[in-house]
């Protein structure tokens, strides 16, 4: 035990019990707010690249000097860069991202309208994922150099090396139009679309609660395809991370210890050492749902997906400002909070992270 | 013969009469090391075609054919004429994947010499200086590091509009945190060494000791992870080609490709399957060269 713990075990321990907590707090708060902030610059600038007239977007071509001038007055591109900045700042926490041009809504409503067709596939896919990929990493790690390690990484590198927009191509080629296994792109048929009310937005989850059985299989069908690609990519980074992590932990003498005490080799690795590792992969599973998300606008385009990836598209490639800068924010926002989470979840799994700082 | 085995005997010779003979062994061994990995072996020669295909693509085929339609043979299944078939406007697909290798490769060559240096200059500075400088450099690293690095390219690469040269900047920008971080990290192991202390007391200047000192041990490990990003740099360009954000057509360019093949995926599979498998085959190939190349350097740092 050292000194820190022991004072803060002590009588009047109170102060470093609480002051280390307060700390870690106020610098965790610290960093997302720079990160936050980053982002909104990032945004900012991208935002002004763009190679597209907001002025004109709002007024059109024909209309007349004076107007322009007048509209390019009033959205504030006349100030200074960093005046436009704090607006933009303060327009951002207000949650307003202004109106979308394809659809005419404001962005913030759009995206939270397409946001859980994106969390419901890539919640599936992620779950895929960390069910498989935990125990195949642990698998290859205490069979290392054996075949099984052999199989499994090289399996885990094939996914690595995959492109998704092509694979999921080749999934509907062969699932969807040979063999007819699995239903095509969308998210449901187009006979049942709009059938079921959104409470969740979640269709599968929606379609159970209102008992729509028939609309809750076809969504299914509809999602095996792009979820197992989807699980597949998840996994193989899952599985490599947890390979060398266990592999790190299968080295540590406590393992020795522990066997040569008289527990089973299989107590030992699965909760013995699986359980030392429980933080690194709390890490690694955000970091996975992250790029499911971010690699929605590929995967989404290929199935066409009806949801943030697919906005976000569309937004591109029909020079709606307002709608890629809203999409990045919200993506950039649950990236920062995925990352604050795994850092929040830290002490909950690993005791060490508690007592310590 | 027995010049290869002198050739072999001054290279692995435990005593070392120079410099040069000692360095050139332990390259040596490192290969011959690198040489027993039958997957990494395939990874170099995956990224060895690559190149041969770029250097042989205008020997092969006139940069003009590549982009030559022929409408009458549009959508010809593989043939003698045309190994791979041919698109949707009648070009062969064998050269478009020939040249497509160029792009690629540019791409990666360009995204590596952004990445390398600014990464470098950032990480090197901050393990070495340390204190508020390191904070302040990490920081600005970390903020990098916390964003979402593929839709961030997305978002450049529209901003700035489509093109090769968009797409490098849009995926350097969004890849050179890591390099900052791994940078700092390798002059941290060796800043107090006795040797950085010495180079010091001869009055070496800080820019000199960061250059010629610490600079040449990073680059082994900084090299490991430029091979095995590239693969994920491969993948991305593609991803932005594909969404019509890399290059423009008629350039040939593997994701552009595989896009353009989804129009007639049912009938004409070849069309987009083709160069997705390049793409594929790429990227495995850094990836089975980047695992080997680390295993070697972890073997010897062993």
């Amino acid at each position: 035990m050292s000194a820190a713990t022991a004072a803060a075990r002590g009588h009047d321990g109170w102060v470093p019990r609480v002051a280390g907590p307060v700390r870690r707090a106020v610098s965790l708060l610290f960093s997302v707010v720079l990160t936050f902030l980053g982002l909104t610059c990032v945004t900012f600038v991208i935002g002004r690249l763009i190679p597209i007239d907001p002025v004109l977007a709002i007024v059109g071509d024909k209309a007349s000097v004076q107007t322009y001038n007048l509209v390019r007055h009033e959205i504030g591109l006349d100030k200074p860069v960093y005046v436009q900045y704090w607006r933009y700042l303060v327009k951002v926490l207000h949650g307003d991202f202004g109106n979308s041009v394809i659809t005419s809504h404001p962005v913030l409503q759009d995206l939270l309208h397409v946001f859980p067709a994106t969390i419901e596939l890539s919640l599936l896919s992620l779950i895929i994922g960390v069910a498989l990929g935990i125990p195949l990493g642990v698998i290859a790690a205490t069979h290392r150099g054996r075949w099984q390690d052999q199989i499994i990484r090289f399996g885990s590198l094939l996914g690595y090396s995959m492109p998704v927009f092509w694979l999921g191509l080749v999934g509907l080629l062969l699932f969807y139009a040979k063999l007819g296994w699995v239903a095509g792109p969308g998210r449901v048929d187009i006979a049942f679309d709009g059938m079921v009310t959104p409470i969740t937005g979640l269709i599968t989850v929606d379609s159970l609660i209102e008992g729509q059985y028939d609309v809750f299989w076809n969504a299914v069908s509809h999602l095996i395809l792009p979820s197992s690609i989807l699980g597949y990519l998840s996994l193989a980074y899952v599985a490599r991370m947890t390979r060398s992590f266990m592999i790190g932990q299968l080295k540590q003498e406590y393992v020795l210890a522990t066997l040569a005490k008289g527990l089973s080799p299989f107590r030992v690795v699965w909760v013995h050492a699986l359980g030392n590792i429980w933080v690194q992969l709390v890490t690694v599973i955000a970091l996975t749902f992250g790029s499911l998300l971010e690699g929605a606008i590929l995967t989404e385009t290929v199935f066409a997906w009806p949801g943030l990836g697919l906005y976000m598209k569309n937004s591109l490639f029909n020079a709606d400002l307002n709608a890629v800068i809203g999409g990045t924010m919200l993506v950039g926002v649950v990236y920062i909070g995925l990352n604050l989470l795994s850092d929040l979840l830290y002490p909950l799994v690993d005791p060490r992270a508690r007592e310590r700082r | 013969m027995s010049t290869t085995l002198a050739w072999r005997g001054w290279l692995l010779s435990p005593a070392p009469a120079s410099r040069r003979q000692a360095r050139l062994g332990g390259w040596y061994r490192s290969w011959l090391a690198f040489r027993r990995n039958g997957l990494a072996m395939t990874g170099l020669a995956v990224v060895l075609a690559l190149v041969l295909m770029a250097a042989i693509a205008p020997l092969v085929a006139d940069p003009a054919t590549a982009n030559m339609q022929v409408l009458a043979h549009r959508l010809q299944p593989a043939s003698w004429a045309h190994p791979f078939g041919t698109d949707e406007l009648g070009r062969d697909i064998l050269v478009r994947i020939l040249f497509g290798a160029r792009v690629t490769l540019t791409i990666v060559v360009l995204v590596s010499l952004i990445v390398v240096p600014v990464g470098l200059s950032l990480g090197l500075p901050a393990g070495y200086f340390g204190g508020v400088v390191d904070s302040i450099l990490m920081r600005i690293t970390d903020i990098f590091l916390a964003f979402p690095r593929l839709m961030l390219a997305f978002a450049f690469a529209a901003a700035l509009g489509a093109g090769i040269d968009n797409a490098v900047i849009a995926i350097a920008l969004t890849t050179w945190p890591p390099y900052a971080r791994l940078a700092r990290a390798e002059v941290l192991t060796v800043r107090r060494a006795e040797f950085i202390e010495a180079a010091e007391l001869q009055g070496a200047s800080h820019l000199r000791i960061l250059l010629t000192q610490i600079l040449p041990l990073c680059l082994p490990s900084v090299i490991i992870r430029l091979t095995l990003d590239m693969a994920g740099v491969i993948l991305t360009a593609a991803g932005l080609g594909f969404l019509g954000l890399g290059a423009q057509p008629p350039q040939a360019e593997w994701g552009a490709m595989v896009s353009t093949g989804r129009d007639v995926l049912l009938d004409q599979w070849w069309v987009a399957t083709v160069p997705g498998l390049a793409i594929f085959i790429a990227s495995l190939g850094f990836n089975l060269l980047g695992d080997g190349l680390r295993d070697v350097a972890d073997a010897r740092s062993a």
